[in-house]
């Protein structure tokens, strides 16, 4: 089981759960027991010890952070600085930025183009399937759920050697982007492909298909009025996911690039390879003015690793009727 | 509103998952207008009936559905204009109250004046009036039972199909909306199937109730015919408490651990004066009352006495080798080990053979 599956049955035990708890923090509420029995106390530090305590954590965690983000940061300025050796007295200038745009246009360009291809092909191939995974309650589904797996647990060199094998000699085909679209289909659909099939199965489309048919709805007038606006936030969650992680791919890439169908990770470790650390720096800045739109949105959208949805469904038919 | 009601025929519908009868083969009428409950425990088969009436399921082959004349046997549920609601309603999150109740009127283009007209009255119909733009998931639990009746009524079903609708609902409610579902299913005179494990909902609106076991039908009868004569001991014990005397018989006098019972009526007929060995009766907790021992047919000892309110539910040990079941009015005030005596009405007694 990878995470989005994963994530579903967390899900499901959560909600039968908290039906448990809710009635067992009742019965506590209401048993005479819980009033008379000794309410064991929290041990109560002196309160200088806990100022010492809790500046002694807060000085832990800002160091800790501290050591994750300085190198971001200095990474950052050293991409707008005339020299990184001279530091910051050297003055500030956009001139790298500029230098990047004018040298790694193409890789830029090349990258967009990548993500939407794969972005249309595992929409077209992931959402069907994610929709049938969810459906179909059969062993051979399960199966093909494992199986989906593979590509992420693979190693990408693995995975960009046996395209590269089988596919490399098609030169025509090997020469162009469409041979890292295929690296990077096999990379994102399953990410797809677990996030629509998440959130089919927490929403229970069989019974409301069920529920559409009977009022007369055919297959495809299911489908355009009930599974895909019930189905679309996992559908967005999966597209931004592929798209963050076609963006950022590396690994595959490295192996199926050639000097003409080159991407932005590729150029960035071209770039700082082969050009001054201003160059890399000020291409690092681009990186991440691209990336980071998309990120934040995948945060507001409330899209977990592995492009589970953790949305928060509001479900309870127990629930008192007050007007009667 | 009223609506055209059809009478639906079920010949020879059996169905089998995956190598495994779970319907045996069950002929089945239900009148038109006629409200018929199937009841029984879960996996009896109750709901997979539903289902082949829907259309959700197909029957094994032999089998026919028919609505009226119509055979819609190949039918998928989408071409058979059945209104369903489910256990878990099934409303469409991705639309409001009005949305899903027009969503069977949306579906067959019938025209937007209509529509209106027609999801107006089935919200007042409701008491859903105020509700009409909220979104499902503020409602409570009997309002999604409302909208979910709403939406199936809305497009004029031929046939209304129930599945458990009150299950999910807490027991006061539950009361309540039977009451309410009970007047609006005799005012619409729509053909009902109802299908529940609960066998007072069965009682309050079934015209007739289907009772059903392990794929097959029990007996098929009013709610008064399944309570007082039921077909056979499996309806019997199913339907209502029911208390289990193990004795003897002889000459027509049937003899057990705390006394003797002079046999009359359908269990005479079971047991006929000729007939004489280890024999069984059944009766049911409201139907003896309470003498003093030296007068009485069964004497016995108060095991238990449950207050309930309105009635007092005591235990009786000693009166048959089982323990004993007995109701008698909330007033009368008993204490645990006081020796009891219990007559049996003689007509209340049930037998199988």
């Amino acid at each position: 089981m990878g995470r989005a599956g994963r994530g579903t049955q967390f899900d499901r035990a959560g909600r039968g759960s908290r039906g448990i708890s809710n009635a067992m923090i009742k019965n506590t509420m209401t048993s005479p027991l819980s009033t008379t029995a000794p309410i064991a106390r929290p041990i109560r530090l002196h309160q200088p010890m806990r100022f010492w305590i809790t500046l002694l954590q807060a000085l832990l965690t800002a160091l800790l952070c501290a050591f994750l983000i300085v190198p971001m940061v200095m990474s950052v300025l050293a991409g707008l600085t005339v020299n990184y050796f001279r530091g910051l007295s050297s003055g500030l200038t956009l001139h790298w930025i500029g230098t990047v745009l004018s040298t790694y246009s193409d890789s830029v360009l090349a990258s967009l183009y990548v993500a939407a291809a794969t972005l249309a092909i595992t929409l077209l191939t992931g959402v069907p399937a994610g929709y049938a995974l969810a459906r179909s309650q059969t062993r051979l589904s399960r199966l093909i759920e494992e199986m989906l797996v593979l590509p992420i647990a693979v190693p990408g060199l693995a995975s960009a050697l046996a395209i590269l094998a089988i596919y490399g000699g098609f030169s025509v085909f090997r020469n162009s982007l469409w041979f890292i679209v295929v690296g990077h289909v096999v990379f994102t659909l399953p990410f797809m492909v677990r996030s629509v099939a998440a959130v089919c199965a927490s929403v229970d489309l069989r019974t409301l298909e069920e529920g559409a048919a009977s009022l007369g709805a055919s297959f495809v007038q299911r489908c355009l009025t009930i599974v895909l606006p019930n189905a679309w936030p996992g559908v967005l969650a999966g597209a931004l996911t592929v798209v963050t992680l076609s963006l950022g791919e590396f690994n595959l890439t490295w192996m199926l690039h050639t000097p003409d169908t080159k991407t932005l990770p590729v150029g960035l470790a071209d770039a700082y390879a082969s050009m001054r650390i201003e160059i890399g720096s000020a291409y690092t800045i681009i990186f991440f003015a691209i990336t980071m739109p998309l990120l934040i949105a995948m945060q507001m959208l409330g899209v977990g690793p592995g492009g589970t949805v953790n949305r928060k469904l509001e479900r309870n038919p127990r629930a008192e009727d007050p007007t009667s | 509103m009223k609506f055209d009601s059809i009478p639906i025929t079920l010949q020879h519908c059996a169905k089998t998952f995956r190598g495994q009868r779970v319907l045996e083969p069950l002929d089945l009428k239900i009148g038109a207008g006629e409200t018929l409950v199937l009841l029984g425990p879960s996996g009896c088969g109750k709901t997979t009936t539903l289902r082949l009436i829907a259309g959700l399921e197909t029957p094994d082959a032999g089998g026919t559905v028919h609505f009226g004349a119509d055979d819609v046997t190949a039918h998928p549920i989408e071409r058979r204009q059945v209104g369903m609601v489910f256990q878990s309603y099934a409303l469409f999150p991705n639309l409001n109250v009005r949305g899903n109740i027009a969503y069977g009127l949306r579906i067959k283009h019938v025209d937007a004046r209509t529509q209106q007209a027609r999801v107006g009255e089935l919200l007042e119909l409701m008491q859903l009036s105020v509700h009409a733009d909220k979104p499902i998931s503020e409602l409570s639990g009997g309002q999604r039972q409302r909208v979910a009746l709403a939406r199936a009524l809305a497009p004029h079903p031929r046939v209304l199909l129930l599945d458990e609708p009150l299950t999910a609902l807490d027991a006061k409610l539950r009361d309540t909306l039977r009451t309410e579902m009970n007047t609006l299913l005799r005012g619409l005179g729509v053909t009902t199937v109802y299908v529940t494990h609960d066998q007072s909902e069965a009682m309050a609106l079934g015209d007739r109730i289907v009772v059903m076991s392990a794929g097959r039908i029990e007996q098929i009868g009013t709610a008064r015919d399944i309570y007082y004569r039921p077909g056979n001991r499996t309806v019997a014990q199913f339907i209502g408490t029911l208390n289990r005397l193990d004795g003897a018989v002889r000459d027509g006098v049937f003899s057990t651990l705390g006394g003797s019972v002079p046999l009359s009526g359908a269990a005479h007929a079971i047991y006929p004066d000729a007939r004489c060995g280890r024999a069984e009766l059944f009766f049911r907790p409201e139907d003896a009352s309470l003498t003093t021992p030296d007068q009485a047919q069964l004497q016995g000892v108060v095991e238990t006495a449950q207050f309930l309110g309105e009635r007092t539910r005591l235990r009786i040990a000693g009166a048959a080798p089982d323990t004993l079941t007995i109701d008698v009015a909330g007033h009368i005030e008993l204490s645990c080990g006081m020796p009891v005596g219990l007559n049996l009405r003689p007509d209340a007694l049930l037998a199988f053979a």
